[in-house]
Parts: structure tokens; sequence; C-alpha cells
């Protein structure tokens, strides 16, 4: 992925083309694509969310007029920080605006949405318009090499995941310019930072030969593409370790694999397409005895559940995904991935990742 | 002035005999004769008879004050203001006079004692009936009428002068005088409670000032004067907002002196007297008539003593009845005046008339409202005149909506009868009853099931007739009359149907305003950012505000 040198001239022939019909006496108008699942095609080729190319167009009127305003001054503060060469995190967009009078976002998620409005816009990225997260992408460690510059002197910097002891190495926000050096068979993507610590204190890595991520929830955009060209540029799997409820497999193992429906018009870059998933599947329930240590599913995950299997094109396209749902469904439980702890702590690491990479053709899409 | 003594007199005092009486005690039986020990002393009917004697009207208000508005040092106070203005207003009307009516009240050296003065220009009181008028319990002149009036008992203002009597032991001082070519009366008048008698300690002839007619009556009194939803000043206000002939001075402790100038120099019309319609007599009234009257026949007993009783209506009564037309009315008054009644009640009689009620007038009223409160709209409806139980009367309402009355708060209601304010008992009477029943939602206010609406708004209510059925003798609410309730819900739907359209069209322009302002608060931060982006200068960056807010506020028109 490039930067788009001409985002500046993108920003300014939009706004061109607003004054002119402002000049004509007409009402300005800016098409968005529409930013919801029903805009998606899933390609199993390519394996990754697209846009259909839906467009809403919001005209200036009383009802959009705070909007409007609000996204020309956001549109206008990108092009003050492409041609500074500055950044801001979403957060310091939001106190930005505060300067703005009447104008300003009273709450962060305001200038959020009109931010992936804009992105989207321009079908750029935002880390493109200069704008970045405040989160970081996610944690590694296991057996890599990063090759990244020194800040200051652009020297060459080799950043060996094995020597964080007890600790681990966090993807920064921009992942383009890195480089890798693995010998690992595959990496494990985990849900939660809890059990990513349990397998990064017993040294995981060095017994199973892998690299271990976290992605803490919903993997961030530099999480996903970190994992995208490590997997591409070192032939390696990649695994997903998630829990086995709804948000494990419509949220984060969803994204992950395919992205995101809110922002697909960047998916191409910021997805894993060759993930599989490793579990914990419906299935394991049974198979080790998890029965005992499941929770009753709640409203908002059967809806979630439904939801997949109704509008998710992902979901929609692989059969054995509707075969887990459904099961999952009528079973009426969600399992998560510490719940091994059942039967003792290191189960998970004795037991059932052993168990479950004996066999990686079982996993699921 | 009628001197016979009243039925109502007589018969109040009957029936509060009995509430006062407990049943006569039964003979003791065998049981209750072992019981009792030696010490009781055993009633037999000659002791019991010892026992027995005629109760005054003056002590039994002495003990039931409360039903006649004496309950608290507070409401003693208003209730006398309120007794004496109705009687000053009553005279000066029925004399042709425009009122001019001073209160006045003077704080003593006691602590809650102060001497209450109202003083009228009426016609002035015969020297003979100033100490029967505020001497003697139920002694007046309108009881025994039916016209539209706003004293209607004779009970006000002798109980006023009592209350004062029984707090400080002070007469009530009455100057009066009639004729400008003598003196003026000067009287001290203290109330025999026994005999309910008027004493006289002070009776003079003085030179008043120069004061050519009228008449001044001053109570001293233990009382409280405080300000609020209940004092003297809201009832002084509505007085004058329900009068908009009076001119009113009030001298309050520690203000300066109050004038409610008169809005109309317009004597408002004096109301016919009416004769009893049929349908609205009870019984006992019916036997008292027939003793009183001066015919000598049934038939024309009923022919002249009850209006809308004609010749044929007077034979399809006694038909009905059963009753010769020759039968003498007492020897009826006897035997036969269930069955008579009954007939009555079954003969289809027209309706009284209805001019003997006089309204405020829409005119009146508007004018009022809009003098005495800040409004933004006013409307105003006089109903038609209406019976219930055989008597007439009319129902009128205003409303004043807007302006600095606050919006949160639930309405302001003015209840009037007979052009007097009403000020207690607003959750008991009529008036709010049918407030509350309509559905002020669908004229642009809110309000919360079965209670008064919220909103800026004043409500005022006049109910007018010849006789006001008040749930108490202290006249604080209005009775729940179905047909009573039904004119005023009309009057007031009526009124609120111009409200709403006035709230609709209001609320659209603030909306209106709303939008617009919304629109230039956004408008300049589109100005700027395409000066930002496109390097505009400052009058490109205006002209795209003033084209931008030109094409917005054009197309939400179109």
């Amino acid at each position: 992925m490039s930067t788009n040198p001409n985002v500046v001239q993108c920003i300014k022939n939009a706004a061109e083309k607003i004054h002119t019909s402002i000049n004509k006496h007409e009402k300005p108008s800016m098409k968005f694509p529409i930013r919801a699942l029903s805009n998606i095609r899933y390609r199993p080729k390519t394996g990754y969310f697209e846009m259909k190319g839906l467009r809403k167009t919001r005209t200036l009127t009383y009802n959009t007029v705070k909007t409007f305003a609000q996204t020309l001054r956001m549109m206008s503060l990108a092009k003050t920080l492409v041609e500074t060469d500055d950044i801001a995190t979403k957060r310091d967009a939001y106190y930005q605006s505060k300067a703005w009078a009447g104008a300003r976002f009273d709450e962060q998620p305001e200038s959020d949405t009109v931010m992936d409005d804009i992105e989207a816009f321009f079908e750029v990225n935002r880390e493109q318009l200069g704008f970045i997260p405040d989160e970081h992408g996610g944690a590694v460690a296991g057996e890599l090499v990063v090759l990244d510059r020194d800040q200051d002197t652009g020297s060459r910097l080799r950043i060996d995941c094995t020597k964080f002891g007890s600790g681990a190495y966090a993807v920064p926000n921009s992942v383009e310019h890195l480089g890798f050096e693995t010998k690992a068979k595959f990496i494990l993507a985990i849900e939660t930072a809890g059990l990513f610590q349990r397998l990064v204190k017993h040294n995981f890595w060095r017994a199973a030969d892998c690299i271990l991520v976290s992605m803490g929830g919903v993997p961030t955009r530099a999480c996903r593409r970190f994992i995208r060209r490590l997997s591409e540029q070192c032939s390696v799997p990649v695994y997903a370790f998630v829990d086995g409820d709804p948000y494990g497999f419509c949220n984060i193992y969803r994204t992950l694999k395919v992205g995101s429906g809110n922002a697909a018009h960047i998916n191409k870059y910021f997805c894993v397409p060759n993930a599989r998933f490793l579990g914990v599947t419906p299935s394991d329930i049974k198979e080790f005895n998890l029965e005992d240590a499941t929770h009753p599913l709640k409203e908002v995950d059967i809806k979630r559940a439904r939801d997949a299997l109704k509008n998710d094109p992902f979901f929609k396209h692989h059969e054995p995904w509707q075969k887990a749902i459904k099961k999952m469904l009528k079973m009426g439980v969600r399992v998560e991935q510490q719940a091994f702890a059942r039967h003792s702590l290191n189960y998970v690491i004795d037991t059932y990742l052993p168990a479950k990479l004996a066999d990686p053709k079982k996993f699921l899409p | 002035m009628a001197a016979s003594s009243s039925t109502g007199a007589v018969g109040g005092a009957v029936s509060r005999q009995r509430d006062l009486f407990s049943p006569p005690p039964a003979p003791p039986t065998e049981a209750k004769k072992r019981r009792s020990n030696a010490s009781s002393i055993k009633k037999n009917a000659f002791s019991m008879a010892k026992e027995q004697r005629e109760i005054s009207i003056a002590e039994f208000f002495t003990k039931n004050r409360h039903l006649l508005g004496f309950d608290n040092p507070r409401k003693a106070l208003l209730t006398t203001i309120k007794e004496g203005v109705d009687n000053a207003l009553d005279a000066c009307e029925e004399a042709g006079i425009m009122p001019v009516v001073t209160v006045e009240i003077i704080p003593l050296e006691k602590d809650d004692r102060y001497r209450i003065v109202v003083e009228d220009n009426g016609p002035g009181i015969l020297k003979s009936q100033i100490p029967r008028i505020f001497g003697k319990l139920l002694y007046g002149s309108k009881f025994h009428r039916l016209k539209m009036s706003r004293g209607q008992q004779g009970i006000g203002i002798s109980a006023a002068a009592m209350y004062g009597q029984l707090t400080t032991g002070k007469p009530v001082i009455v100057t009066s005088r009639h004729n400008p070519k003598k003196p003026a009366h000067y009287y001290e008048i203290m109330i025999d409670t026994k005999k309910n008698e008027p004493k006289i300690i002070a009776d003079d002839e003085i030179d008043w000032d120069g004061r050519r007619r009228g008449t001044r009556v001053e109570i001293e009194m233990e009382a409280r004067y405080q300000k609020g939803r209940l004092s003297v000043d809201r009832y002084l206000l509505q007085t004058a907002l329900a009068n908009p002939h009076v001119k009113l001075i009030f001298r309050a402790p520690g203000e300066k002196e109050l004038v409610y100038t008169p809005t109309s120099n317009v004597m408002p019309e004096q109301p016919k007297e009416i004769k009893p319609h049929p349908h609205g007599i009870e019984v006992g009234a019916l036997i008292y008539m027939l003793h009183e009257t001066k015919s000598r026949t049934l038939k024309s007993f009923l022919n002249s003593d009850f209006s809308r009783v004609t010749s044929r209506v007077a034979d399809e009564i006694l038909d009905h009845a059963k009753l010769a037309a020759k039968a003498r009315p007492s020897r009826i008054a006897r035997q036969e005046a269930d069955n008579l009644l009954a007939a009555i009640r079954k003969t289809k009689i027209m309706n009284p008339p209805t001019d003997c009620v006089a309204p405020i007038g829409e005119e009146l009223i508007l004018n009022t409202l809009k003098n005495r409160y800040e409004a933004e709209f006013y409307v105003a409806k006089t109903r038609s005149p209406s019976v219930y139980r055989g008597n007439p009367f009319v129902v009128e309402a205003g409303l004043a909506y807007g302006g600095k009355q606050p919006a949160d708060k639930h309405v302001r209601v003015i209840r009037l009868a007979n052009r007097v304010p009403l000020l207690y008992q607003q959750a008991s009477c009529a008036v709010t009853r049918s407030i509350a029943a309509i559905s002020w939602k669908n004229y642009g206010l809110s309000q919360s099931a079965g209670s008064l609406p919220v909103g800026p708004l004043t409500i005022m209510v006049h109910v007018g007739s010849v006789w006001v059925p008040f749930t108490s003798e202290s006249k604080e609410g209005i009775a729940h009359y179905p047909e009573i309730i039904k004119e005023i819900k009309l009057a007031l739907c009526e009124c609120g149907r111009k409200l709403s359209t006035f709230v609709r069209k209001r609320r659209r322009a603030v909306e209106e305003h709303r939008k617009r302002s919304y629109i230039k608060l956004y408008i300049p931060h589109i100005g700027i950012a395409l000066r930002e982006i496109l390097d505009l200068s400052k009058s490109q960056e205006a002209e795209v505000v003033e084209t931008l807010t030109d094409v917005l506020e054009r197309s939400r028109k179109g």
C-alpha cells in the first residue's frame, strides 16, 4: 500500500465542486459510499469484503447542515495535516474541533464517524489523511525478528521477539515499513490478553514453534495489516483462537479474516484472508468436556448470531460456519477460551492446543 | 329588606339542631340498669326536658365557625373582607351607583390583632336597620328572593362581626349615611349570642367628613395578614377582574395604597328577580310556600307564585296530583304536599326565563384580562344561559395565554361565582373538576390525566346564577351539578379551540426561527472550511455564506 500523494488534490477537487454548485445557487451535495453490510460483497477468490458501490448522496439541507459543515472542516484539517506532514490521533482531531465553536463535536464517536465518512469518500485509509488511531495494534511474542528503522538515525533495527521475557513486542500504528524474519510454523492470533499472558509465561511459542499475537478484542487495522504482511511475506499460516461466542465469530474472527463492513474500501489491505479458525468451536464443548463451564447465550448474542446467518455475506458463503452457528444456537450456550481452566490452569497448553494443532485441516474456514 | 323570619333560617336552624342533638336516649334496659353504678344519675323525660332548650344561631356559630369560613385567623381576615366587599358592591349596584370601595387592614398594638375597615359610596342603610343587619345572624334581603347577587344568605357580615366580638370582645362599628342633607349615623353594636339580637353600645350622629352617602364598617379581630394564593390581595385582584366597573382601594399594613381603577364605565345590567321554578323546589320549601302564600286557591298559588306555570300547566299539575283547583293552599301544606311535588315533577314545564342572569360579557372579560394579566393571547366566551334544578345559570370563560406566566407550572385558575372570587376549596370545586376533565393536550398544553393542565395560562371561569349551589355556607366551591359542569366544559372547549390555533401558529413561528438560527450557526463553518481548502479570499468566503443561506432558506420555503 502506498501513500497517495494526491490526497490534497482530492480534497481540493471535492471542495471545488461544492464551491461551484454554491456559486450556481444550487444546493451542494457529496456522495458517500454506504458503510454497512448491505453494501458488502464477499469474494471468496480474493478472500475479503468488497464494496458493492452503493452510495448515498448527502445534499446540504436544514437536516444535514451540521454534519456537512463538520465534514468540510474535518477535510480542511486533513489537508493541513498532509501538507505539513503531521499526524493527529482520532482523539486529537476531536479536540481540534473544540475550536470550531458551534460546529464542535460533543462526543468522540461523532468525530470518528465523520472521519470514517471522509475516508470512505476519498477511498483512502485514514492514515493517508494524517489521522491515526489511539489504540496500539496488538502484542507479539515468539519466533520472529521484526526489521524496523531507528526513528532518528534511520539505521536498521532487528527486534527479536523471543527476547521480551515475560513482556511482548507492541505492533506500531503503521506497519508498512516493517520487514520480517521467521521460521515459525504458524501464527496464533489470540483474543484475550489473559490467555496470551499464560502462553507467553509458559513459552508456548517455543514448544509449538510459533508466533503469538494478542489482538485484544476486535483486531485493529494495524494488527490485521501486521499479521497479513507477516503471513504473506514469510508464508506462515494464521490460526485464530477466540471465545466460542457470536462476538468471537462474527466480530473478531470475521473482521480479522475479511475485514469490516464499516470501512470496506480499505479491507483489501486490512484483512487476513488465509486465517483459519482454531477454536473455540461449539463442538469443542462436548469434545473437551466443557458443558459445565459454559454460559447461556444472552439476547444480544442470539440476535447477533441470527443476524450473521441472515445478512453477513461471509457466513452466508461458508456452510461449515452456518452449521457451527446453528449448533451453538441450538445448544444455547457460549464458551470462553479461558473455560479450559475448569480442568486445570494449563490444560489449554498441555491438552487442548496440541490436540487441535494435530489436525489443522479440521479448522473452520 | 324583609323583616319576616325566613324559611331558610328556620329550616337551617332546625336541621342543625338535629345535627347537634344526639338521638333521644332509649329507655335503659335491664342489663344497663344492673351495670350502672349507684353514683350515676339516671335521666328521665323531666330531667332531660330541663336540658332541652333552643340553640340560638349565634351560639351555633361560635361552635361551628369553620362552616362560615372562620376556621383560622388568616381565613377569617379574608372572609370578613369578602363579606364586606360583597355587600358593598351589591348595595351600590342595586342603587345604580358606580361602586368605589376602600379596604383597609390596620395592625393594632397587640400581635395578630387588626382593625378591618370596608367603606363604600353606596346608598347607605336606614338607621333602624343598622343594628339588625350587623348584630343579628341570618338577617338580610337576599335569602328570600331568586336574584343573581353576591350575597345569598344574610349570614356573612354579621358572622364577621360576631367573630370579631368573640376574639376581641369589641363591638362592630358602623357609620352610614343615606341622605346627604342629614348627618351620618354612628353605631357600635354587639351581638347577644344567646338571643341572636343586636345590643347597641353607642348610637350617635356625626358629620362624616362631608361624605354624601355610603357605609363604613369597622371590625376589630384576631387575624393574620399574609400574601399568597389565598390572600386578601389575590381576592381583591380577582374582584377587580370580575367587576371591571368597580374602583377598589386597598391599604395593607406596611404597603403603599393600591388602587384598581375601573376599566369599564358601564354599570352592569341589574339582573331581574324571578319566582322559583317548580322543578327546582323541594318539599320543605313547597310546604313553606303553601303556608305563606297570599293566594286563596291552589291553582292561583301555582299560577302566581312560580315562574312558567300557566293556567294550563297548573291544571295539568292538579290533574296529575288529583287535587282540586279550589283547595286551600294551607290545607295542602299539611296533607298532600308530597303528592303535589310528585305531580309537579311529572309535569312538563318550560324552563325558567334566563334573562335573570347577567353575565360579565365577553368583551369586558377580554378587556380586564388584558388589563390585569400580561399575556400574548386572550379569548373569552359567554355561553347562553342554561338551567339546573330549575335555577337559571350562565357560564363564562376567559383565557390569557403566554407572556411571563410560568410554562412549567399548573395553570392559574380564577373561579368566580356571581362576580365573587372563590379562593378556597379549589380541588373540590366544579370549575376545577371541569378543567381537569378537558383534554388540554388537544389545545397545545401538557397535562397528566385527571389533573390541571401545565402551561403559561390563566383560566377564568364565571358561574352566574340566581342561586349558585355552593358546597358549604362559606361559599368556597361550586357543587357538582352535571348541567353546570357541562356548560363550563363547553365554554372552555370553545376558548381552547381558539387557543390551540394560536399556540400552533406560535409554535410554528418558534420552529421557523429555531431552524433559521440553526442554519445560521453552521453555514459560516462551510465558508471557513472552503476558504481554508481552496485559499479563498475573505470576500469570497462571505459570498459563499450569503449565497448558501439564501439557497437554503429559499428551498425550505419552497
